[in-house]
């Protein structure tokens, strides 16, 4: 790990450099090619992939099945009762099977609900039975979207009260754009459904992607304002140096981040199965790469790129380079 | 700087954050001896097994609910609950429309359809009756059913109707409605919501006949309390009858007396009364008295039982809006357990990945993290556990999931803090100044993240509903617990570490080691030669040498030197 700190101590001296500020092209072509296969992505595979909280319908989910039991039980259990019904059945945690129908009447999830139970061999008790309007995941989806609005604008405001400039606003909020785009279009790739856990997911991704943005930011606003700026340096510059000393910190939080939602996406995905927190940690854990990702990569160029056609900034910029070359001069004497 | 401040000041710290550990340790163990709090957190339904049953207002078009009638809604339903003996039933609203019941374990079909019928109880004048069915049976023996509805029938009333049980409000659209109707289909085509200025076809709910009645006279709300009991004669002497009693309260009261008298002086079916409930008749008494007090008593065929149920339809049944079941969830004890245990592996799991790679990363001063994550789980998990005991908070799977991510924004305050002592550090400053210093920029970084974390779950909580609310919590409250931890933890720690051997000798496994973090400052005003000096043999542009320069370097040139012509682009604006 020695070389880590020593590759931490090169950044935060400006010995070695990672140039990202300036070749703003290849960074927003690499964005929009991951946004494009985001958006045409889930297309491809059929559109998103809905889960029973938005589709509506009925479920059932028989508990302490032997293990390797048969899921075609399930399959014809359900046929038996209800013959034009086609069932969704999934294993869920090992000793759990879930089934999901199409919304069905009292008696006949009654009816399933008992010949469940005997044709698994389980008390009744351990076949669970639930049903969803159609209505119920969208009205969660659509307060949550309401609540996304409100905290864009509130996120916007704060943002540009502290750093002082609406600039920084921007090219967070873009980033964040980007990152929710990014993350549902993976997301439905994976073909994993869309359940209000994703969705919870999806808005933690929010709060992550702008508190990664703003640590940077913070930086960056120390180099480039106030009295800890380095006058040889373009504001590009300045810019630049702020994101590569930070690009250590970056890369140790994202790794704090996602190590522990990558265990939980490791045990909701392999032993539980389908569930609540398989899909709130798959969303996260592409939330927090690409969220860490266009901090560095796409918020920062974007920043250094709006504010360098401010006036003032052209004008020191251009002072500082004919300082540089003057420079350079001096030094090839 | 005086050498002993800084460290008096962490001391004093650290006390601060034992009184607060210390005081949430009182407060929840006072809850556990007096108030039925406990030492473990409420676990809701997705990780204890139970069932949730969201309720949507069923609504005639334009209306909408208000907060407090929803309110209302939930205490009565919470009522009827409880009426059915189910323990531990949670009833709350969620959003802006609906109500959430969650029972523990799989509830009986009585408790569930008590929950479901949780509806508007009205007052309507009895207009007609008749039997249930719609067809009719003719001189040939054969029943023929009834046609349907013209529509181009007169649904206005001819002669405007001069009070509820005037018989001008059966239009001839209505009647032929009316003897349409069948209470075998009656449930399918939800006919059983009607203004409540207009009159209303329903049947009993026994389907044993169906009535034509009159607008709602009085409304459930006007209902201050109903009790069944044994009707005494006037001596005290009881009769055996049982009854159900009903109180009105003040505006009942009036309009019930002005009711009773117009119907005791009608006769046939037009001297009922129908309290319906849920679009049906409960009961339709006949009227034998004018009531005058607001007090009156339906007898006639009850049993203990009956006369119970009607009389807790009465009181309980007040809701101001019906009801319908949106979504029915129930989650067995045995996932719910096995999702739990699962969280918490995943968690412990990551946690050991995060310590790992800290230690990895940060050396011993990765134990710093360890620990102040440690302390942070402490008083999260007393947080959450008040909040349960005091509002009733239940840790859902989202929930954990929120606890589980949070590791990952607290470590991050403590990797900005590291970060920035590690930068003063290379800037040559000496332990002690570098983490006052470091802190000093780091705590504005934190503060200002954190405020936008925060802000995303206050504005979640407040606008989400369901599982999202949860979330929103944890996240909200981590939030803040990072910030005490940071300040009163892991910053104290700090200063007292700086003073150290260890660390401030920079050893080599303190993670602190100014040589390996290259720093310049060698001791006291020793400087190592600039590097633009060594560095410069090939094209060698200022540029090149300025980015090989440190900050303490720099500042070291403008104190030292003022012949400097190398960098002039320096101060030269």
């Amino acid at each position: 790990m020695a070389s880590f700190s020593n590759f931490g101590n090169d950044l935060y001296t400006g010995a070695r450099s990672v140039r990202i500020v300036g070749r703003q092209r290849l960074w927003y072509t690499i964005s929009a090619l991951l946004i494009l296969i985001s958006v045409v992505g889930p297309i491809m595979r059929g559109g998103f992939n809905f889960g029973i909280e938005f589709s509506g319908g009925s479920e059932f989910v028989v508990s302490n099945v032997a293990s390797g039991a048969n899921q075609a039980i399930a399959t014809s259990t359900v046929e038996t009762v209800v013959p034009s019904v086609v069932p969704k059945v999934s294993l869920l945690g090992g000793t759990s099977i879930r089934i999901q129908t199409a919304q069905l009447t009292d008696i006949q999830t009654r009816d399933i609900r008992n010949l469940l139970a005997t044709n698994y061999n389980v008390p009744t008790e351990d076949v669970t039975a639930s049903f969803i309007g159609a209505t119920w995941g969208a009205d969660i989806t659509a307060q949550a979207l309401r609540g996304l609005v409100v905290f864009l604008i509130l996120a916007a405001l704060v943002m540009t009260i502290y750093f002082r400039t609406w600039k920084m606003s921007v090219a967070a909020l873009v980033a964040l754009l980007h990152d929710l785009v990014i993350t549902a279009g993976i997301y439905g790739i994976s073909g994993f459904e869309v359940t209000p856990g994703a969705v919870i997911g999806l808005l933690t991704i929010l709060g992550y992607s702008l508190y990664d943005t703003v640590v940077v930011f913070d930086k960056v606003r120390e180099n480039t304002m106030g009295s800890g700026r380095d006058l040889s340096k373009t504001f590009g510059q300045q810019v630049n140096l702020a994101v590569n000393q930070t690009l250590v910190r970056s890369i140790n939080t994202s790794v704090v981040a996602a190590l522990p939602v990558a265990s939980i996406l490791f045990i909701g995905a392999v032993i539980l199965g389908a569930g609540t927190l398989r899909d709130i940690s798959l969303a996260l854990l592409i939330g927090i790469i690409v969220g860490t990702y266009s901090t560095i990569f796409l918020a920062t160029p974007l920043y250094a790129q709006l504010r360098s056609n401010e006036p003032a900034i052209r004008k020191y910029d251009k002072k500082v380079l004919a300082n540089q070359a003057k420079a350079v001069e001096s030094v090839s004497v | 700087m005086s050498k002993s401040s800084p460290v008096n000041k962490a001391w004093k710290s650290l006390a601060w954050l034992l009184v607060l550990v210390a005081g949430l340790v009182a407060v929840n163990g006072a809850g556990v001896m007096f108030g039925g709090g406990s030492w473990t957190p409420k676990l809701a339904l997705d990780l204890e097994g139970g069932t949730q049953i969201v309720l949507a207002p069923q609504l005639e078009s334009g209306q909408s609910v208000t907060a407090e009638q929803l309110v209302q809604a939930v205490s009565i339903i919470r009522q009827r609950v409880d009426a059915a003996g189910v323990s531990e039933s949670e009833i709350s609203t969620q959003g802006a429309n609906n109500i959430v019941v969650s029972i523990p374990g799989q509830p009986d079909d009585a408790t569930l359809a008590r929950i479901q019928a949780s509806a508007k109880l009205e007052f309507r004048p009895v207009l007609v009756t008749s039997a249930p069915s719609s067809a009719t049976i003719g001189a040939d023996g054969v029943s023929t059913p009834a046609p349907t509805a013209d529509p181009s029938l007169s649904t206005i009333p001819a002669i405007s109707p001069s009070n509820a049980s005037d018989l001008n409000y059966i239009t001839p659209a209505l009647e032929a409605q009316f003897i349409a109707f069948d209470c075998a289909t009656e449930s399918t085509a939800a006919t059983n919501v009607a203004p409540a200025d207009l009159p209303l076809i329903t049947c009993d709910n026994t389907n044993t006949a169906k009535f034509l009645l009159g607008p709602v006279e009085v409304s459930g709300s006007d209902i201050s309390d109903a009790t069944s009991s044994l009707v005494t004669t006037q001596t005290g002497a009881s009769t055996g009858q049982w009854a159900v009693n009903i109180v009105f309260n003040d505006a009942g009261t009036s309009t019930f007396a002005g009711v009773t008298s117009r119907l005791f002086g009608m006769t046939g079916a037009q001297n009922q009364f129908a309290i319906v409930l849920d679009g049906k008749v409960i009961s339709a008494p006949s009227t034998n008295a004018v009531i005058t007090d607001g007090r009156p008593q339906i007898t006639g065929g009850f049993t203990q039982d009956s006369a119970k149920v009607l009389a807790d339809q009465l009181k309980y049944g007040a809701l101001p809006i019906g009801f319908q079941v949106q979504s029915s969830d129930t989650i067995s004890a045995t996932l719910g357990s096995t999702q739990l245990a699962n969280g918490i592996l995943a968690g412990v799991i990551g946690l050991i990945l995060v310590v790992v790679y800290s230690l990895l990363q940060y050396r011993m001063l990765g134990l710093v993290t360890v620990f102040s994550l440690a302390v942070a789980a402490v008083i999260t998990y007393l947080l959450v556990t008040i909040l349960s005991w005091r509002e009733g908070y239940r840790l859902s799977l989202a929930g954990v999931a929120g606890l589980i991510v949070a590791i990952g924004i607290t470590a991050d305050s403590f990797i900005v803090y590291f970060e920035r002592v590690r930068d003063e550090l290379r800037d040559g400053r000496g332990l002690e100044s570098a983490v006052e210093a470091g802190w000093k920029r780091a705590l504005r970084t934190i503060i200002a993240s954190d405020t936008v974390n925060f802000l995303a779950a206050v504005t979640l909580f407040i606008l989400a509903i369901g599982n999202v609310r949860g979330f929103a919590l944890t996240l909200g409250l981590t939030t803040i617990v990072d910030l005490i931890v940071v300040m009163l933890f892991t910053h104290p720690v700090m200063q007292i570490l700086a003073q150290t051997k260890f660390f401030g000798g920079g050893n080599k496994w303190s993670g602190l080691d100014p040589t390996a973090l290259g720093a310049v400052y060698r001791g006291r005003a020793r400087f190592q030669a600039p590097a633009a000096a060594k560095g410069t043999k090939a094209a060698g542009s200022a540029k090149e040498a300025s980015k090989r320069q440190t900050i303490a370097e720099r500042k070291a040139e403008t104190l030292t030197s003022e012949k400097d012509t190398q960098i002039s682009a320096k101060g030269n604006r």
